[in-house]
């Protein structure tokens, strides 16, 4: 039974995933006044890129045919420890928040050196950014993690969200922790203001001047596990901070209300996002640091307003 | 005099590395005997010191034994318990590698007109002093030692002399050391006063009041924190561990940084045996400082090896970040905490011995291949030299710490201790130690974008200059030797548990406390502190990213997923050459821009006696002009103030002879 859950929460990352994307690009098609696309595009282009030969610079080495799926194990096997829609989970363990971020780190290692792989001007520059950033993003996220651990006692994400669903007090340091989580996962999952994910243009891209060397079915692995990104982000996101209607065992009912609940707290999430994408835009590199910092600064204050405020709670 | 095997083992293993030495200075012109001798024979020595620490530490028990040598009344003592077992495991697993890489490396150095016998004479005596250093049971025969491995390491340094920018930093280097020895010895002073001997064993006896064991502890901290590179004091140590030939390297950074460790550790926790919290605080700040430094001091260099030099900072710094939280937990009275971060400064100790030996053994590999050690002329290594390349990207990703290599692990343990600062009593402390887990989240991401920009542009990509383009592999026995490291590198990284248990008796014997709690849920599972708080299991991750990868190599295989080659993306303009790739200062520009302000950057464009403009840049280290320079200027000042009494008048010098006496006999009465 247990391990059914941990297979059927694996499926359901890698199969919602596309969804996931496909609804943040609807709502922003219908903000911008145009119809968009349909809800399953993303699954059209996957099917598309994985029917079509994949091509190679000669100047390309294995570890640049390897990376792909490098990458999308790791992401996938960080989302496996990343409650979906129910805590009771035998994979939890296997990784706690910080080995997440370790196995997200180590995806995005490869996806940078795959960058650099081909020897084109724009993947070292897609991979000289995404450093800096993530290397920004870190701290941040770990001070915010530090605010949350400072009251649950622990790193397990399963325990985490089984003890935000009985906790009673909102606590101040929880809002800072979640902008700050916020903030993080903006520039880690490379959108906008950090990132454009729809870009093409040479001089402001990140992510996509990484993978601009990818064809076919690597490059479908390489949009995928991007699509995963976003998707763990948000289910940790609405799962720690907001975890009503998760489910807590494993009987059908309390799953399939708990799929639902995931769902449509995604759907909300994507829907923010989606609006924020629209009244914002991208901003010059050399601001993001101002931008990570403020979340490095709100962690900071969570981490505090725990020690000085929430001392005997 | 007791013989248990462990001590005979040891022993044995000192005896070898001299025996090694001797030969290698008897080999004269036959330097072909070194590498089929000395060097095997340096390798023996190594796996023999392993041997006698695993027995050691199995065992469980402590051996001692009496030499008859050193002064009449005060006869050599030593010990060897779990803790120097443990570090005779780190010396010895990298000394068997280098020696076996070595036989390949110094090929390369013969026919050439370097002291072939004297690289190998002083690096069999270096082993020999590293060993004796982890064995000696009396401050003596630890200062002998001590002094043998600092003047012995100082020839290697020194030994492509003819470069004067070598013999600078060889001198600086000796001179730190000396400098750091002094405060050392003083530390011993006054251990051996309030101990009544110089033996350790008194020295544990001695009741110290908390000033008097302050005075110890910072003598020790500058002294052996002086020799583990930590900032300020750490100036030479990106100077002096580059220019030594790499396998010497290696041995530098990987192991003699950790006899400093081990040096630190036993004056601390064993001898001194006291903790407080603002000793704590001293050296998780310094700690944290040294890694986040070493870092960015790193991603600003481009030559290959000083790069690796200043990493080595930056892991001391996670090493003493360890220690420090383990001092801070263990002054509080949580001795379980303060057992897990003991543990995760013993295993960074053994994780940095491992992947900074074999990074420096792949710097020495490109040196030896294609003679180059600057980045900027570097690229599309990893298809001239694919074994050297694979377990080189082992070295990297172990020391980005990322999983699931051994770097990881460590860097999570000192993660979790920090996460238990919940349990302290005091809000300034709770406020501060997750600023320092900050820094070293912000330590391994950067890291980790240093270890991008190295394999990046030294590995892929393409030759940015003929001798690149044309290098060779390297020999068969360099290959072996990074191989040993790097599947030393994931083993530690995936059977942490295993590993756990099997140092665990070196916090029991020194804290008096180990950590039953993180082995108990089986080898599968990590869990340092209990089940609920956090686990990690590592086996299970590599598993499933190891099956992930056979598989497509299997697919591979069979033809299914084939690709079609083409040229690169031009945008539709010329072919990308070699020249329009990112460079390794270009990479990190941008990170060398947010943190401008930590550097001191020259940067502008100079003319060239031709008539041509260049462009420069220079990142220098702020130690020198902020700790170093003042300090010179301030000695060089007293100094022309104690030339005044120099008049070159012999009556006024007896006159001043005769008024010193008279004040020292005022002294004595």
């Amino acid at each position: 039974m247990t391990i059914l859950l941990v297979v059927l929460q694996m499926l359901l990352y890698v199969l919602l995933a596309p969804l996931l994307v496909g609804w943040i690009r609807k709502v922003k098609a219908v903000l911008q006044n145009r119809r968009g696309a349909s809800l399953l595009q993303p699954y059209r282009d996957l099917y598309k890129l994985f029917g079509k030969e994949a091509r190679m610079a000669h100047t390309a080495s294995p570890l640049f045919r390897a990376a792909p799926y490098i990458v999308f194990t790791a992401t996938w096997l960080a989302a496996a420890a990343v409650p979906l829609f129910v805590t009771q989970l035998a994979t939890a363990g296997i990784a706690d928040i910080i080995a997440i971020a370790g196995l997200l780190a180590l995806a995005r290692f490869f996806l940078a050196l795959a960058g650099m792989d081909v020897g084109t001007a724009f993947g070292g520059m897609g991979a000289s950014r995404e450093m800096l950033v993530s290397a920004l993003a870190e701290p941040a996220m770990l001070l915010a993690i530090f605010a949350l651990v400072m009251t649950v006692h622990s790193t397990n994400l399963a325990t985490l969200v089984d003890y935000q669903l009985t906790a009673s007090v909102l606590r101040p340091s929880y809002l800072f922790a979640l902008s700050a989580l916020v903030l993080v996962a903006i520039a880690e999952t490379g959108r906008i203001p950090v990132d454009n994910p729809s870009t093409h243009l040479e001089l402001t891209m990140i992510h996509e001047a990484m993978i601009l060397e990818y064809s076919g079915r690597h490059l479908a692995l390489m949009e995928w596990a991007a699509q995963l990104k976003l998707l763990l982000y948000g289910a940790l996101l609405v799962n720690v901070f907001f975890p009503w209607g998760i489910a807590r065992q494993g009987d059908p009912g309390a799953l399939a209300s708990g799929l639902f609940f995931v769902m449509l707290k995604l759907a909300a999430l994507g829907v923010l996002l989606a609006v924020s994408e629209t009244v914002l835009a991208k901003m010059r590199l050399f601001r993001a640091p101002a931008f990570l910092n403020l979340a490095l600064l709100l962690g900071l204050l969570g981490m505090l307003s725990t020690v000085v405020l929430e001392v005997g709670l | 005099m007791s013989t248990s095997p462990a001590l005979w083992l040891a022993g044995t293993a000192v005896g070898l590395a001299l025996i090694s030495a001797l030969l290698s200075l008897l080999t004269g012109k036959a330097t072909r005997l070194l590498r089929i001798v000395v060097m095997p024979l340096f390798a023996a020595a190594g796996l023999v010191a392993l041997a006698a620490g695993l027995t050691a530490m199995l065992s469980g028990g402590v051996s001692t034994a009496e030499l008859p040598m050193g002064l009449p009344w005060l006869h050599w003592h030593v010990r060897l318990d779990a803790l120097s077992g443990f570090f005779f495991c780190v010396v010895g697993v990298v000394s068997f590698a280098v020696g076996i890489y070595a036989s390949g490396y110094i090929r390369g150095f013969e026919g050439g007109r370097d002291s072939l016998p004297a690289l190998g004479g002083f690096g069999g005596l270096f082993l020999a002093a590293m060993l004796t250093v982890l064995l000696a049971d009396d401050a003596f025969m630890f200062m002998v030692a001590w002094e043998v491995m600092s003047l012995s390491s100082y020839f290697l340094v020194a030994f492509h002399h003819e470069h004067a920018a070598n013999r600078s930093a060889a001198f600086l280097y000796l001179l730190m050391a000396h400098v750091g020895g002094l405060a050392i010895l003083l530390s011993y002073g006054i251990l051996a006063t309030f101990g009544h001997g110089f033996g350790f064993e008194a020295m544990r006896g001695a009741e110290l009041s908390f000033g008097w064991a302050s005075a110890a502890f910072v003598l020790a901290f500058i002294g052996f924190g002086m020799k583990a590179g930590l900032v300020p004091l750490h100036a030479w140590l990106p100077l002096a561990h580059p220019v030594a030939p790499s396998h010497i390297s290696a041995l530098m950074s990987g192991v003699m940084l950790k006899v400093a460790v081990y040096g630190f550790i036993r004056v601390l926790f064993d001898l001194i045996g006291q903790f407080h919290w603002q000793w704590g605080i001293v050296v998780l700040t310094v700690g944290s400082i040294s890694a986040l430094m070493g870092v960015l001091y790193a991603l600003m260099q481009h030559d290959l090896k000083r790069l690796l030099a200043y990493h080595s900072v930056e892991n001391l710094g996670i090493i003493f970040m360890g220690l420090g939280l383990s001092i801070l937990f263990l002054s509080e009275g949580h001795q379980i905490i303060g057992a897990v971060a003991f543990i995760a400064a013993l295993y960074h100790s053994m994780n940095h011995a491992l992947f900074k030996s074999l990074l420096f053994m792949g710097a020495g590999a490109i040196l030896h291949s294609a003679n180059e050690r600057d980045m900027e002329k570097m690229g599309g290594l990893l298809r001239r030299m694919p074994w050297t390349g694979l377990f080189f990207l082992v070295g990297c990703i172990s020391i980005s710490a990322l999983p699931p290599f051994n770097g990881f692990v460590s860097e999570w343990l000192t993660f979790q201790s920090a996460l238990q600062v919940w349990q302290l009593d005091s809000g300034v402390l709770r406020s501060v130690v997750p600023i320092a887990a900050a820094a070293l989240a912000l330590t391994g991401a950067l890291a980790a974008a240093c270890f991008v920009k190295v394999y990046g542009i030294a590995f892929l990509g393409r030759a940015r200059s003929r001798a690149v383009r044309r290098a060779r592999p390297a020999p068969l026995t360099m290959q072996v030797g990074q191989g040993i490291l790097a599947a030393l590198c994931l083993l530690l990284g995936v059977l942490p548990t295993t590993f756990i248990a099997l140092i665990n008796i070196v916090p029991q014997q020194v804290l008096g406390h180990g950590l039953a709690q993180a082995t108990a849920h089986g080898w599968l599972w990590l869990t340092p502190v209990s089940e609920q708080t956090a686990s990690y299991g590592a086996p299970l991750i590599a598993v499933l990213l190891i099956v992930a990868l056979v598989i497509g190599l299997w697919l591979m295989g069979r033809g299914v997923l084939r690709v079609r080659r083409c040229d690169a993306w031009d945008c539709g303009f010329a072919p990308p050459n070699a020249g329009m790739q990112y460079t390794a200062s270009g990479f990190a520009q941008p990170i060398r821009r947010v943190f401008g302000m930590l550097f001191h950057i020259e940067e502008g464009v100079e003319s060239l006696p031709d008539g041509r403009r260049r462009h420069f840049l220079r990142v220098k280290d702020r130690a020198w002009e902020l700790f170093y320079l003042p300090i010179a200027r301030l000695i060089e000042q007293s100094a022309r103030r104690v030339a005044l009494l120099q008049s070159g008048n012999v009556r006024i010098y007896l006159g001043w002879s005769f008024a010193t006496l008279l004040f020292l006999l005022w002294v004595v009465t």
